[in-house]
């Protein structure tokens, strides 16, 4: 079955702008791009000049919510092994790795250690048979410095990359705000900035001895983004993203304890959400991720320091992001390179791309449309969002997955 | 905002006017004659006090519930006996006898109590931000008797009151606060309430238990105890909880006492008349010394006891002039 979806301002590799063409796709695969020209047996989807782009790669969810998924637009999305139970059993994976299918792909993340507790190797090697594309330490850092060097090296050996969290444990303790007027006003226990810097250092120098390649699922300061440039500039096989959260708050939005904007890691200063910006800006970044975690009250309607961590983000992970675009910070071609293409490089999937043998995982996109984040009416399975009643711009129109209408 | 303009914050306005708010969650965003006029509400009741018979009926008929998620002795007390010189049939809940402990919801325990009808529910909870979580789910006035590190509002009016009455305007004093800032709410609500009123500010801790951006908060940072004394007319001195003294925050109690005990030698560095005021309950030989605890001339330790039923009864009137249906205040 050949589909050609024509008259569309294509994303394509390599380009600042979308351009006028065509895309023809073949079974579940992309298999022309551009000035399309053998298409007598195909079924014609006329564009509109709307914005044809790569399905989005999520990577590093904490649910499969399909419905929040398909509103935004994301095709694959990678699960973090933070899940109850934790992902750290091959046959957990293997259930995981279908779930969602044919409409969604869910990449299920083995958990780096048994329990993600951070003491003993979990069976990584038999997660990857099973399924896993990656490997993550979770929602925390690897304290012991020998356990994360037995890690690295286990993981290269595999081939894997592992995705890693950057706050140091002896510093955070049990703070749930990064260390500030905010933190000291509504007197939140609180931990320095620098938590992240010092664990993202400590990794960069094992990552020197195994030349693992590593994924800095949030770096959201900017000593920790000034470590990874530096890492970069040196060759090192490591990667690093962020979610919109951190890129438009910064920790004043704690304020009244709104458990909503409690995150992991927490909410940063405004200097260092500038700092973030920046890294968009000039490079650094390579992915941006929804981070999505829906919570309902049970979790959410508490004490600040007692509730959970995490926000839904699938549904405004687009919107949210084409305001880097409007800003004049990125193009729209660079945006679907952290979005989708990235993304998707980092987990080894041939996916996120316009291009020949690709996945034909599509977008139709809108990038003017008005839209307002509301808490109330959300696809997700629930809706903890700190962008409650933002205006934002720019909604999914259509969504192809495998080259099939969902 | 209030749309009355004032000249001078101790001219208050009328009626609801004069503290136009449903709760008493903390001191932050007060306005200083919102504070003074508590204060100065709460003078009839200091001498209501001192008599014999010290018995009022404003509260007559009224449900007021204390409910306690954390232990309390002396607030407990403190707000039990406003209650009840008011007249209002009093109510405690502990969170040791409680729901709670069987994994209700704090919001599920609010509706809980929000349907028993109360007329001012008295709120203590060890989490900051439990309170105002819980103000937000029912209908009455409720009174934050501390949440966590955050606030405890009517322990700042306390010492505000007891300050106001040992040396008059508060404003252009030096007030120094020396303790476990970090994790003190009474901390916290005295320096929104004494900044509020114009004095000078400052906080001295060991750096291991002093938070972050104080100067923000128009404050003064000391970890030189003796250099924060230098001038001051009130020295507060604050509880140093027992988990606290060993090892993780301090190196030991006699070191804390070396460096931040208040003794009478160390007062030498302050006014000849500062006041010397404490929370309670002490810690002699730590934070503070006997010798300069039991100074009747300076320490107005006991007397911030009973500023506290005062202040508190105070706050049970302001909060339920609403729907007692007190003229001016609907």
């Amino acid at each position: 079955m050949k589909e050609l979806f024509s008259n569309a301002k294509l994303i394509l590799p390599n380009q600042d702008d979308p351009q006028l063409g065509s895309v023809l796709t073949s079974g579940d695969r992309i298999s022309e791009v551009g000035e399309v020209t053998d298409s007598n047996d195909s079924q014609n989807i006329d564009c509109n000049g709307k914005v044809l782009a790569p399905g989005i790669v999520d990577l590093g969810v904490f649910a499969i919510d399909k419905p929040a998924f398909h509103f935004g637009g994301i095709t694959r999305a990678a699960l973090m092994p933070d899940q109850n139970p934790i992902l750290d059993m091959p046959a957990m994976v293997k259930h995981l790795a279908s779930e969602g299918k044919p409409d969604l792909w869910s990449h299920p993340i083995a958990a780096a250690t048994k329990e993600l507790a951070g003491h003993e190797l979990a069976e990584i090697g038999l997660m990857q048979r099973a399924g896993s594309k990656a490997v993550a330490t979770g929602r925390q850092w690897i304290a012991n410095s020998g356990m994360m060097l037995k890690l690295l090296q286990y993981c290269k050996s595999l081939d894997l990359p592992l995705i890693v969290h950057s706050e140091d444990a002896g510093l955070i303790s049990n703070a749930v705000a990064t260390a500030g007027e905010t933190a000291t006003r509504l007197g939140l226990s609180s931990a320095p900035a620098s938590a992240e810097a010092l664990s993202i250092i400590r990794d960069i120098a094992l990552i020197r001895e195994t030349n693992t390649k590593v994924h800095f699922r949030q770096v959201t300061t900017k000593q920790g983004l000034d470590l990874i440039r530096q890492a970069k500039s040196d060759d090192l096989p490591v990667t690093c993203g962020i979610t919109p959260a951190h890129l438009f708050l910064s920790d004043i939005a704690v304020s009244d304890f709104r458990t909503f904007a409690r995150l992991s890691p927490p909410l940063r200063s405004e200097a260092d959400r500038e700092a973030c910006l920046e890294a968009i800006k000039d490079g650094t970044f390579d992915v941006i991720s929804s981070g999505h975690d829906p919570r309902g009250p049970e979790d959410k309607r508490l004490p600040f320091a007692e509730a959970k961590v995490g926000m839904a983000g699938a549904e405004s992970l687009l919107a949210l992001s084409l305001n880097l675009v409007r800003d004049g910070l990125i193009s729209m071609n660079r945006l679907f390179e952290l979005l989708s293409t990235n993304p998707a490089r980092i987990l080894g999937v041939q996916a996120g791309m316009l291009a020949k043998d690709y996945e034909a995982d599509l977008i139709l996109i809108d990038p003017e449309t008005p839209w307002q984040i509301d808490t109330r009416k959300m696809a997700a399975s629930a809706g903890n969002t700190p962008f409650d009643s933002l205006p934002v711009q720019g909604r999914v129109t259509a969504i192809y997955k495998g080259g099939k209408a969902l | 905002m209030t749309s009355t303009s004032t000249s001078s914050p101790h001219q208050f306005p009328e009626g609801s006017d004069a503290f136009p708010h449903r709760h008493l969650l903390g001191i932050a965003g007060l306005q200083p004659w919102e504070i003074l006029y508590l204060l100065k509400e709460a003078e009839q009741w200091v001498d209501l006090n001192k008599k014999s018979s010290k018995h009022a009926d404003r509260l007559d008929g009224l449900t007021v519930i204390n409910a306690f998620f954390e232990n309390s002795t002396r607030t407990l007390l403190s707000f039990e006996i406003a209650g009840k010189r008011m007249g209002a049939d009093v109510v405690n809940m502990h969170a040791a006898q409680s729901s709670v402990k069987k994994g209700e919801t704090l919001i599920d325990t609010a509706v809980t109590l929000n349907s028993m009808k109360a007329d001012a529910i008295v709120i203590r909870h060890a989490s900051s931000g439990a309170v105002q979580l819980i103000a937000d789910k029912v209908d009455c006035p409720v009174l934050n008797a501390g949440d966590g590190r955050h606030e405890h509002p009517t322990q700042a009016l306390l010492d505000a009151l007891t300050i106001q009455r040992r040396k008059g305007d508060i404003s252009g004093l030096t007030i120094t606060i020396c303790g476990d800032v970090m994790h003190s709410r009474v901390a916290r609500s005295n320096i929104y309430c004494l900044t509020t009123l114009g004095a000078k500010v400052r906080v001295c801790a060991p750096p291991s238990l002093l938070p972050d951006a104080l100067d923000r908060m128009n404050v003064e940072s000391f970890t030189n105890f003796d250099d924060a004394l230098a001038g001051s007319d009130v020295v507060m001195m604050l509880r140093l909880q027992s988990e606290r003294m060993s090892g993780d925050f301090i190196p030991s109690p006699r070191e804390y006492h070396y460096l931040y005990g208040l003794t009478k030698e160390r007062l030498k560095n302050a006014k000849p008349d500062a006041l010397i005021m404490h929370p309670g309950p002490m810690n002699r030989g730590v934070e503070i010394d006997s010798e300069v605890a039991d100074d009747l001339e300076r320490s107005a330790i006991t007397e911030q006891v009973e500023m506290g039923v005062a202040v508190r009864m105070a706050c049970l009137d302001i909060l339920t002039r609403k729907s007692r249906g007190v003229e001016g205040w609907s």
